[in-house]
């Protein structure tokens, strides 16, 4: 083992995931910051354990034993900091994802303006709205009581009213929420979040105090109706979200206490990732990053001066995979599919994946349905996320997936995926990314852990993320056009470092790929044709600086947005060839 | 590696909670033996709510409206029955809509509580309350066997068991359901159709207990008024080896069926309990079992999918499957005598 890693500055990261729990351990070695190793064990939040902390030990005794070293003392409580024998660790931080999603109501005056933030703000955690409730609600006071009280919400989160602006209407719907929690049995009383108008605090505390279980405020979501301003208050949320669990499960507390605080829901850590990554990495177009994983679909989006965060329960691959039909069809999901598989055989294994969350599929049968719902879950996750980009993001298309410079991608469906061809094509499939994007895999599920790390040591993230710990798959060229399936729709000539050439005729319809290895870097030549953009103007000619990876320059024929041939059996074989493209078998 | 735990045992302790939803009033006592109908503890709980805005409706402040009120929190208020009256010959008034009891008041508003219904807790199983838990319920303690199942409709109810299931892959269809199985608890195969989960209801029969249902019926399932249990999984699968020879063996004794919601967090599952006579009370399951050569597991998904097996071997390191997945895996040889390779996380110890 290196010296280096004792030097007083390791930390470890622990992820309790729906399914898995990790112990990952980051290191100086070599005078920078690297990942080392990582423990797994399945997690404990569930019955009999009912303790995270149970999977937490057993997953940090897993990480002691591929580095040799000792972690954890005789009484199982965590050695820190860092021992000249070379145990211990000097910080610890840690992220949440565990655990039921959190039944919430969202309460806020006009539908496409508080009550809009309000579902945004909700929708950065692990949320489910079961009901919301505005100035265009119908019902009536006590039926939007009686409402409350059948459901049984979580969290209540409000938003509603500009600062210094009209209170009446709000306090109409605070006085009912406040009349819903003192009527529910005082175990059952949700967490409320005001995030409305700041003039109002001492209000909402007299309306909402005494009956709430726990009444928290953050600056108004409104501020002004032209302004939205989601931060603050997405910070107050996650602080929610961690007490909620730690009245869930036991070990919570501990693990609260092991790190000094620094306890994060993991989409929110990974949103705090994307915002400083694409400040650094971003440039005038945005930098996204997707996971797709048991618990959620969690989508990230870094632009010039706004990040979005969306997680979607409803898109995980875990025990909500039975009410993925309430979003989709079965017919839908098959069309990804290589091999022929029947609508019921699908039905089937939704079911019986959702009794399971842990399981993974074994046969190749199973693999082609399981990438195929990946596929499906994570296309609609970034629909549903689009809504809430900005407006005046660089696009080619404003129907289309706005241009990324970067797109980082982890979580259960893809890290699995193995060799990484498959799990390129499950991104262009699901994603469709368009123009010049550079692609890389967080096959370790980093990307989390080091928006957690930010808050004890901001060199790590940086060094870490430039390390090579993320999967460089190679940057895509995706054109946008729309011809007929064959026709030759870009040219590309790619120069490399050591005066090489190597080119390809891109054929509507087709994958193509150019080798350029993980670290170097060429110059692409490119004259598009029948119109095609890759977003400097159809028909452009120009060269570009490219970087490479595991599959090179990749080129994605395909067209935008991706139309599938209505024949299955065509449709099977075109997967097929693209899949083999790509390095799959 | 742990392993997940169902129980499918012939002869254990069985310890369950039976709770109230909302707060209320325990009826048995500590040591009390129940019966699966008693009735152990009860509450009230309304159905809605009338929030009537005195305000409003008599045309003032809310202070005034305050001083205008004539009920009390607690107060039960016919229908018709003043709540709130002006001063003078020819003020306004406010009355009660319907009968309800108040629940608030202040503000200028009444909150009525309306179209309260009875809660009653029954115990479900057969057995001794061990523990009273004040305003709560009970926890009860029997022995018998105990079959775990993996999807329930969230009914219960107790019946003499029928076996219409004459090998575990077998299909119910309404056509076996006649008269004389009234009021039974039926061990069946898969059930494919809508119609023989009606056939069932009109009877009525007292529970289901299914091998497996096809993930379309899970809606008009839910629907049901017995209690259905299915103990293997969806689509057309047939019941685990263990499990059915075990039920198949005790037809016509007294049965249980718990079809709870399975809820991984607090470990409810559905279940049928069959009370046994016994000499000495038994042990209380394992909840935790650690993957181990020898042990008796059973398939979550493909390859052999629902099918028991006892795991041959641990393989060292991660295995490559031919899904192309690498995963810690076992060499299990199945009751039929194949031996497949299995993730871990694929398996559960059967117990």
């Amino acid at each position: 083992m290196p010296s280096s890693w004792v030097d007083g500055s390791s930390l470890l990261a622990i992820e309790v995931g729906a399914a898995n729990t990790r112990a990952v351990l980051f290191d100086v070695i070599e005078s920078e910051y690297r990942f080392v190793a990582s423990g797994s064990a399945p997690t404990t939040a569930e019955a009999p354990f009912k303790d995270v902390g149970e999977g937490v030990r057993n997953a940090i005794r897993n990480l002691q034993k591929l580095i040799g070293n000792t972690l954890l003392d005789e009484s199982r409580g965590l050695i820190t900091p860092s021992q000249p024998n070379g145990s211990g660790v000097d910080a610890l931080v840690v992220i949440l994802s565990a655990g039921p999603v959190i039944k919430t109501v969202i309460v806020g005056l006009v539908n496409d303006v508080s009550l809009e933030s309000a579902r945004r703000l909700a929708e950065s955690t692990y949320t489910r709205i079961v009901d919301t409730i505005g100035l265009n609600d119908l019902r009536k006071p006590d039926q939007q009581i009686d409402s409350l009280l059948h459901l049984r919400p979580d969290l209540v989160v409000i938003g509603g009213g500009t600062d210094g602006g009209a209170s009446r209407s709000i306090r109409k719907v605070l006085e009912r929420i406040g009349l819903a929690c003192f009527l529910l049995p005082e175990e059952k009383r949700p967490d409320v979040l005001f995030a409305g108008n700041e003039k109002m605090e001492d209000e909402v505390k007299n309306l909402m105090g005494s009956p709430a279980t726990s009444l928290h405020f953050s600056p108004n979501v409104r501020p002004s109706l032209e302004t939205e301003d989601l931060d603050p208050a997405e910070r107050e949320l996650a602080r929610m979200f961690i007490n909620i669990r730690k009245r869930q499960f036991k070990g919570v507390d501990a693990l609260d206490l092991w790190s000094n605080g620094h306890i994060l829901p993991t989409a929110y850590a990974t949103g705090r990732m994307v915002r400083f990554l694409a400040k650094v990495y971003g440039g005038e177009k945005g930098f996204l990053s997707v996971d797709i994983g048991s618990s959620a679909a969690i989508i990230s989006a870094g632009f010039n001066r706004k990040t979005t965060l969306s997680v979607y329960p409803q898109f995980g691959l875990g025990e909500n995979l039975s009410r993925m039909q309430n979003y989709t069809t079965l017919e839908d999901i098959l069309r990804w599919s290589s091999l022929d598989i029947s609508v019921s055989v699908l039905r089937d294994y939704l079911y019986q994946k959702s009794l399971y969350p842990a399981s993974i599929p074994a046969t190749k049968e199973d693999f082609a349905i399981s990438q195929a719902v990946s596929r499906q879950a994570l296309y609609l996750a970034m629909q549903f996320a689009r809504r809430d980009f900005p407006g005046n993001v660089a696009t080619i298309n404003p129907t289309l997936t706005p241009l990324f410079e970067s797109i980082v991608a982890g979580g259960g469906a893809l890290s699995g995926a193995s060799p990484p061809g498959p799990g390129l094509l499950l991104l262009l499939d699901s994603i469709q990314p368009v123009g010049v994007t550079t692609i890389m895999l967080d096959q370790n599920s980093l990307l989390p852990l080091l928006g957690a790390a930010v808050s004890q040591n901001n060199i790590l993230p940086v060094q870490v993320y430039k390390s090579g710990a993320f999967l460089g798959v190679g940057t895509v060229i995706s054109p946008v056009v729309a011809v007929s399936y064959g026709t030759v729709i870009l040219r590309a000539k790619l120069n490399y470092e050591n005066g090489a050439e190597a080119q390809v005729d891109l054929k509507y319809g087709s994958i193509e790929t150019l080798p350029l290895s993980s670290g170097e870097v060429g110059k692409l030549s490119i004259q598009g044709l029948r119109g095609a953009d890759i977003g400097f103007g159809p028909n452009r000619s120009l060269t570009i600086p490219v970087s490479g990876g595991v599959l090179g320059v990749v080129f994605d024929g395909r067209g935008r947005p991706l139309d599938l041939p209505s024949d299955s059996v065509r449709r099977r074989e075109l997967i097929q060839k693209w899949n083999w493209a790509l390095g799959g078998e | 590696m742990q392993a997940p735990v169902i129980h499918v045992n012939g002869l254990t302790s069985i310890v369950r909670e039976r709770l109230l939803p909302v707060p209320g009033t325990v009826l048995a006592r500590l040591n009390q033996k129940v019966s699966p109908l008693d009735v152990i503890a009860q509450t009230s709980w309304a159905r809605e709510h009338l929030l009537l805005d005195v305000t409003r409706l008599m045309r003032v402040n809310s202070n005034v409206a305050d001083r205008l009120i004539t009920c009390n929190v607690g107060d039960r208020i016919a229908a018709g029955a003043v709540i709130a009256a002006g001063k003078g010959l020819f003020s306004r008034r406010v009355r009660a809509p319907r009968d309800g009891r108040v629940v608030a008041a202040g503000g200028g508003k009444v909150l009525m509580e309306v179209g309260v219904t009875k809660v009653e807790l029954r115990a479900g199983i057969p057995g001794m309350v061990v523990q009273v838990l004040p305003n709560r319920g009970v926890v009860i303690q029997t022995a018998g066997a105990l079959i775990q199942g993996v999807w329930g409709n969230g009914r219960i109810a107790s019946g003499t068991l029928v076996n219409l299931a004459e090998k575990p892959d077998g299909i119910l269809t309404a056509r076996r359901l006649d008269v004389s199985l009234r009021g039974s608890i039926i061990l069946a195969g898969s059930v494919n159709d809508v119609e023989t989960l009606q056939a069932a209801a009109g009877l009525p029969v007292r529970g289901l207990i299914l091998s497996s249902i096809l993930p379309s019926l899970i809606q008009k399932a839910t629907e049901m008024r017995y209690p259905i249990l299915v103990t293997d999984g969806f689509g057309s699968l047939p019941m685990n080896s263990v499990a059915y020879k075990l039920l198949s063996t005790n037809v016509r004794r007294d049965v249980t069926v718990n079809a709870e919601i399975h809820d991984r967090y607090s470990g409810a599952r559905p279940e049928v309990i069959i009370p046994l006579p016994i000499l000495e009370i038994p042990l209380i399951p394992r909840e935790v079992e650690t993957f181990a050569p020898g042990l008796q597991v059973r398939m979550r998904l493909a390859p052999a999918l629902g099918m028991t097996g006892s795991i041959v071997a641990l393989k060292s390191g991660l295995t490559r499957l031919p899904s192309g997945l690498q995963a810690p895996a076992a060499e299990v040889k199945l009751e039929n005598g194949e031996t497949v390779i299995v993730p871990l996380v694929n398996l559960e110890f059967m117990g």
